[in-house]
């Protein structure tokens, strides 16, 4: 049998298996919360952060990372609260500057309002999120590819750089890469931000600590539109 | 060559009957006979106790006290962590420089010597420390690190 914990997630109190994880549950209950790094089907790795979320009371709170943490009971957690935005930002203008030819990375920037990158482009080719390496292993049993090198020098590769014995060109590690994609402008492009499916201000973030903002997209924001078009409007 | 072979084989049958599955243990062990990690045997070792060769390699690259080029016959190591930087770690790596000719991660040309900088040798209470050939030198001052390098150089020479 099932049990069954009760926690709060964004004010809205829910139930959930126990053993889930945070991300899990805010995912079955219609909540995006962005990720780089987990795939389902693959073990959490929590590496990228981006699945930050505020857990605990105000004042009392911390940042977890939602892919690793299961649902307790009585939890609260937070996907969208101002602290979290303001994080999950700085490490969106952190993956821009580390590799601007993703995709995947610039609709993100676009989605969170990221618009200036204060950091020098490295133009890499790789964030070392791991889903390949986890890919490779966990579902293609294969184990080809993996992570050598450490700190600054860490990179994914072959063992001695040389094409792998085990490696069956299956192509998984490609199609789980988030910055494989290139961008729309192509790899080539200058400009480390390329904001052009920039998404409104969200404006709920000003107004209140917890942002609900889990509508996708946020009909508050519409809303707010309309009301400054009023507003502007009357004479 | 055969002889040769038969050798690799009861190196790494007797690691593996010490050591089991561990990887960097093993790793040590064959670093202790060849003086570094030469990759044929590394692939032979994958073959053997069947751990894929990629955490072989990523284990590999991942310690610094673990080569896959040949080493010289005497290893220095100068640590550069945070308390050996501050009471004058640069300066062994220095006097060093001044005696054999060689930075870190450079060797002899007589293949003697090889310097390396670590990133903490654990030891910080007796910063500056070093290691050379396994043996822990602490409180240095560029002169000891003179004494003990010559002191090495006579027993080569003789």
């Amino acid at each position: 049998m099932k049990i069954v914990v009760q926690m709060t997630l964004n004010g809205l109190r829910i139930d959930v298996d126990e053993g889930m994880t945070i991300l899990e549950a805010a995912r079955f209950y219609g909540m995006n919360i962005p990720t780089l790094c987990y795939l389902e089907g693959l073990s959490p790795y929590g590496a990228c952060r981006l699945c930050l979320v505020e857990i605990g009371m105000p004042g009392q709170s911390k940042l977890v990372t939602s892919c690793t943490y299961r649902v307790e009971e009585g939890l609260v957690v937070r996907t969208d609260s101002e602290w979290v935005i303001k994080r999950r930002k700085m490490l969106i203008e952190l993956y821009l500057a580390t590799c601007p030819s993703s995709k995947v990375i610039q609709d993100l920037a676009s989605k969170y309002h990221v618009t200036t990158v204060r950091f020098t482009p490295w133009h890499e080719d790789c964030i070392l999120c791991g889903l390949c390496v986890r890919m490779c292993a966990e579902q293609m049993q294969g184990k080809a590819i993996g992570f050598a090198h450490r700190g600054s020098n860490r990179r994914v590769t072959t063992p001695f750089d040389k094409e792998s014995e085990v490696c069956r060109l299956c192509g998984g590690c490609m199609y789980v890469c988030p910055a494989c994609q290139s961008r729309c402008q192509g790899p080539q492009e200058e400009q480390p931000v390329c904001n052009a499916c920039l998404n409104l201000q969200q404006p709920c973030l000003d107004y209140f600590e917890d942002k609900m903002c889990f509508m996708d997209p946020c009909v508050a924001c519409e809303l707010d539109a309309n009301r400054e078009v009023k507003a502007k409007r009357r004479p | 060559m055969s002889k040769q072979l038969t050798d690799v084989e009861d190196v790494l049958e007797g690691a593996v009957k010490k050591h089991g599955l561990s990887v960097v243990p093993l790793l040590q062990e064959i670093q202790e006979h060849f003086r570094y990690l030469p990759e044929e045997v590394l692939r032979m070792l994958s073959r053997k106790t069947g751990i894929p060769l990629i955490d072989i390699y990523h284990a590999a690259t991942f310690y610094n006290s673990l080569s896959l080029t040949p080493r010289a016959r005497h290893q220095i190591s100068v640590c550069a962590g945070t308390t050996c930087h501050i009471r004058g770690g640069g300066k062994l790596i220095e006097e060093i420089f001044q005696l054999l000719g060689i930075r870190p991660g450079e060797i002899t040309s007589d293949g003697e010597f090889m310097l390396e900088t670590v990133n903490c040798l654990g030891c910080c209470a007796f910063a500056p420390a070093m290691v050379v050939d396994g043996k822990y030198y602490g409180n240095l001052n560029p002169g000891e690190v003179r004494e003990i390098l010559n002191a090495l150089r006579k027993k080569a020479v003789s």
